[in-house]
């Protein structure tokens, strides 16, 4: 009898190519046209403010190639030695577009930094958190819960008054209003992780601590973080802008996009738009596209939405 | 004879999906007279929601009914504004559905919902509404209705919900109901209340009612007549005894067969082998071949819908109970 | 009901505690304000004078001893620079802000649930394409700049609307505001739809996130097959069910619109307590600096207690407990 139903089988599986996690994620990934669109245009930005000293045709902070007398031309000009600035010059007749070269390497390498860092703290605590439970996780997530009730603008915002200008400072701040965040992340995924059968087995099996959460646990929390870096990233970078516009963030010598913006809102008024837009909307790509790529890993990386 | 109250001919609903048309309904005809109980009976995914939805104006996009028509009192229900169709439903056919705790909205009091139902038909006031609303609930046998009345639908029990739900479906007084799987989501003795309760309100009111289920024994004492759904088309139509008593498609025996019940106390359960098809690209002939054990090379043209015996309906080239004895 | 109210405010003072111990003891590591007020080649006697007068010539412990016996009577310190009480200059400021969080609230709900609702009731259309592409550039967009470039277009370019200051104001209930007047209202538009920028967006993501999974239930169909108008359905069935998430949202960001009001008033020189922030914080002024924080705090928890009450009022399912944590 119950040979008949085992007749049936639901559907044939075999002789579909191969394919790799990897590769599947891939292909869902590119299906949509404007997160590629929106890949790509990251890919160049980050090269090119990787390679932002080869691909500006000033350094426009060796005062020697420098002139004042160039300062607020409009996009277009040409300069005394007839060389032609695209988006002008800024106030102190820096070409506009190697200082937004510049501008996007301290930008990127600030929020990524900060990312990072928040990221190792946040994951460390917040595994701690699930593994340990009991009175260790409660201490951790009411700290949590309670600066997350603080919007990050806040958090740095007094944390820079308290500690000061500067790159480190500002990276440090960062990492503090961001951290919780990936705390939360990494406590949320794991607490479920550590509830699945799996991980009972490989304790069973006297697997040591480091090896069950490293090996075991770590790994499958790795889709909610992923989507978790792309949005804290562009919050980070938006963020460092931010502060450096307030005064509170990047001293003038490591002038980043949110500092080139600041320095040129004085300038606004009299009609010299470019200073503050040019910049402003490299800042803007740099953010949008970080934030389409992430949208779009959240739905590909989302088990809910799997088919 | 009177005309019957609702005349479904030739329905096609079909779903436009990215991967295929999904023909949900494909060529269903019945009618069901005042004051009759028709059970319409199917697994799930047989359509037999759908074909509900259809007739009362719901089917979403990318769904739509492509073919056919739904007489209703005369009128042709197929091809109404949207508009025309708002002021039938809730006030000449209204509907019953699955789960109670889905279907009352959780924030707003039981009233509200009451009372919107009679002033979103006619222009009444709000206490004139009101003591319409408490009657009905009384009629379902809600004890205390002014105190329910007042109520959120979360502080009522599931059968109470399905109660007021029910309530809310008679308030208009409407020639039809469509039940969809109205006692499933319910305990089994609840169940027995909700189903004398709605049957005894549609003889006393005349109303026609369409109960659909994918229990036939829910239906067995409940119907008048039963049409057995699969794959988006009716298999077998006819008076529920002789139904129940003398099926006659294969499906149907398949589905009475793996009913427990006291005479076959002991004896292995009937099942019937394989799964529903998927309704995207279904293949052409019968659709219930491939599970059918009477099946042959004369199942691979759809079989006509034929009255073997008066009154009595199947789509199928091998009946049981017809010309058997020739066969064997 | 009342037992949880006390419950939350007696954990709200341990962290209004907490945070200005922080605070304090934090901002007497950086900086030394004398310098801020007495020239570095002034005679010993007159900086000596000037630390006195602050009272810095305590030690740090004693200061903060006398801060919070101050302030437990209402008294936040002097501000170095004005040289009035910190309190006061805060709270003569706060009007403004909160007029212009409330504008900008105002205008989050106002523009962000239809358009959240257009697009959750037709996804496919371009209209509702459009919308959700806003929406992205609404989140990704920082503030300061928006604010920049709203300056640059509706200020300096087609010259419509002002960029600085509050314009006239109308005293009520002893408290000035602008919104009432022509001129007064000409003058928050801009900042206060700066600030709700980023506000509008997330609105229309919860709402159109809401009604598209509010419409595949149940109840919504229901209310269909009784033959509701479609403005019926929308406007109560959905609207109320969607409103829950979105009330909680907002009340809990009303608190974030405070934060970036530092960021819009600066831009447009709004005279709010946030600009008042941002020059005590580049004056080394520590009374405003402190004084600041803890009404943030005691705002803060204000809203979220409002947030929780409104909520209960909303859904009926809630019911405010003593809850064991």
């Amino acid at each position: 009898m119950t040979a008949i139903s085992e007749n049936h089988p639901i559907e044939a599986t075999g002789g579909e190519r191969v394919d790799t996690p990897f590769r599947r994620f891939a292909a869902e990934f590119f299906e949509s046209k404007v997160a590629t669109g929106a890949l790509i245009l990251l890919v160049v930005i980050v090269l090119a403010a990787l390679f932002a000293p080869l691909l500006s045709p000033q350094n426009p902070y060796d005062l020697a190639q420098v002139s004042i007398l160039d300062s607020r031309l409009p996009p277009g000009e040409k300069s005394m030695d007839g060389y032609t600035f695209l988006l002008g010059t800024d106030g102190a007749g820096r070409d506009l577009y190697s200082a937004i070269l510049h501008g996007l390497r301290i930008s990127l390498s600030v929020g990524v930094m900060s990312g990072i860092i928040a990221l190792l703290v946040g994951m460390a605590v917040g595994l701690a958190a699930a593994y340990w439970g009991g009175r260790v996780e409660t201490v951790i997530m009411r700290i949590v819960d309670l600066q997350l009730s603080f919007p990050a603008v806040l958090v740095a915002l007094i944390l820079l008054t308290l500690l000061g200008k500067g790159i480190e400072n500002i990276i440090l701040a960062l990492v503090v209003a961001q951290w919780a965040y990936y705390a939360r992340t990494v406590r949320g995924s794991a607490l479920v992780e550590r509830r699945k059968e799996y991980v009972e087995a490989a304790t069973c099996l006297g697997l040591s601590h480091n090896r069950i959460v490293f090996r075991h646990i770590l790994p499958n929390c790795l889709a909610p973080l992923i989507v978790v870096v792309t949005v804290q990233t562009a919050h980070a970078i938006a963020l460092e802008a931010t502060l450096s516009f307030l005064g509170v963030g990047l001293p003038q010598t490591e002038p980043s996009l949110g500092l080139l913006i600041s320095n040129g809102f004085e300038y606004m008024m009299s009609g010299r738009y470019w200073i503050s837009f040019f910049p402003g909307i490299a800042l803007l790509l740099t953010i949008v596209s970080i934030n389409l790529v992430g949208d779009q890993l959240r739905d590909v990386l989302n088990p809910r939405l799997k088919r | 004879m009177t005309a019957p109250t609702l005349q479904v001919e030739n329905l096609r609903t079909h779903f436009f999906s990215k991967d295929g048309v999904v023909k949900a309904v494909d060529d269903v005809s019945f009618e069901v007279r005042a004051g009759e109980v028709l059970g319409l009976v199917g697994e799930s995914g047989s359509g037999k929601s759908v074909t509900g939805f259809s007739i009362i104006g719901l089917v979403d996009p990318p769904g739509r009914i492509v073919e056919g028509s739904i007489h209703f009192k005369g009128d042709d229900l197929v091809g109404l504004s949207d508009e025309q169709m708002r002021k039938v439903r809730g006030s000449k056919i209204a509907m019953i559905f699955q789960d109670p705790m889905m279907t009352l909205n959780p924030v707003l009091r039981v009233d509200t919902q009451m009372v919107e139902t009679i002033q979103a038909h006619e222009a009444v006031d709000r206490s004139v509404a009101l003591g319409r609303a408490r009657d009905a609930l009384a009629q379902v046998g809600i004890p205390s209705p002014e105190e329910r009345l007042k109520a959120y639908p979360h502080q009522l029990s599931g059968g109470m919900r399905q109660r007021v739900a029910i309530a809310i479906a008679f308030l208009n007084k409407p020639d039809l109901i469509i039940a969809d799987e109205p006692t499933t989501a319910l305990d089994v003795t609840i169940q027995g209340q909700i189903l004398y309760e709605a049957q005894r309100l549609c003889r006393e009111t005349g109303t026609a009612l369409i109960w659909i289920t994918h229990d036939l024994a829910v239906v067995a004492g409940l119907a008048d007549r039963i049409a057995v759904m699969y794959a988006g088309r009716i298999v077998e139509m006819g008076e529920t005894d002789a139904v129940i008593d003398r099926p006659m498609h294969p499906y149907t025996v398949g589905l009475l067969g793996s009913v427990p019940s006291h005479t076959k106390r002991g004896q292995r359960l009937a099942q019937i082998p394989g799964m529903t098809p998927s309704l995207l690209d279904l293949p052409p002939g019968c659709a219930f071949r491939a599970r059918c054990p009477r099946a042959d090379s004369l199942c691979l043209d759809a079989p006509e819908s034929t009255e073997p015996r008066s009154g009595h309906h199947i789509r199928c080239v091998h009946p049981h109970g017809v010309l058997e004895s020739a066969e064997a | 009901m009342t037992v949880y109210i006390i419950r939350r405010l007696m954990q709200s003072a341990v962290v209004v505690f907490l945070m200005s111990v922080i605070v304090f003891f934090g901002l007497h590591v950086v900086g030394d304000p004398v310098y801020m007020f007495a020239s570095p080649d002034a005679p010993q006697e007159e900086i000596e004078k000037v630390i006195r007068q602050f009272g810095l010539d305590r030690p740090v412990y004693e200061q903060y001893w006398l801060f919070l016996k101050g302030a437990l009577s209402g008294d936040l310190g002097r501000s170095y620079v004005f040289g009035e009480p910190a309190l006061k200059l805060i709270t003569q400021r706060m009007p403004a802000t909160l007029e212009l969080a409330f504008v900008a609230l105002f205008l989050a709900v106002v523009l962000g649930i239809p358009l959240g609702l257009y697009a959750g009731l037709k996804p496919h259309s371009s209209v509702s394409r459009t919308i959700m592409a806003g929406s992205i550039l609404g989140f990704s967009l920082p503030t300061f700049w928006v604010g920049i470039m709203l300056i640059m277009v509706f200020a300096v370019m087609l010259g419509w609307l002002p960029s600085t200051g509050r314009g006239d104001t109308v005293t009520i209930l002893g408290i000035e505001v602008s919104f009432l007047t022509l001129d007064g209202l000409s003058h928050i538009f801009l900042p206060a739809f700066n600030l709700a920028l980023l506000k509008i967006s997330l609105v229309i993501r919860l709402t159109r996130a809401g009604t598209r999974e509010a419409i595949h239930q149940d109840y919504i169909k229901f209310a269909r097959a009784k033959g509701l108008s479609t403005s019926r359905i929308v406007g109560l069935h959905l609207l109320k069910n969607i409103l829950i998430p979105v009330v909680t949202v907002l009340g809990l960001e009303f608190g974030s619109l405070i934060a970036f009001s530092v960021v819009t008033e600066t831009i447009f020189a709004w005279p709010g307590m946030g600009k008042l922030l941002i020059e005590a914080i580049q004056t080394l002024d520590r009374p405003i600096i402190v004084a600041y924080l803890m009404m943030i705090v005691v705002v803060f928890i204000v809203i979220n207690l409002v947030v929780d009450i409104l909520y209960s009022v909303l859904d009926p399912r809630v019911r405010l407990r003593d809850q064991t944590v």
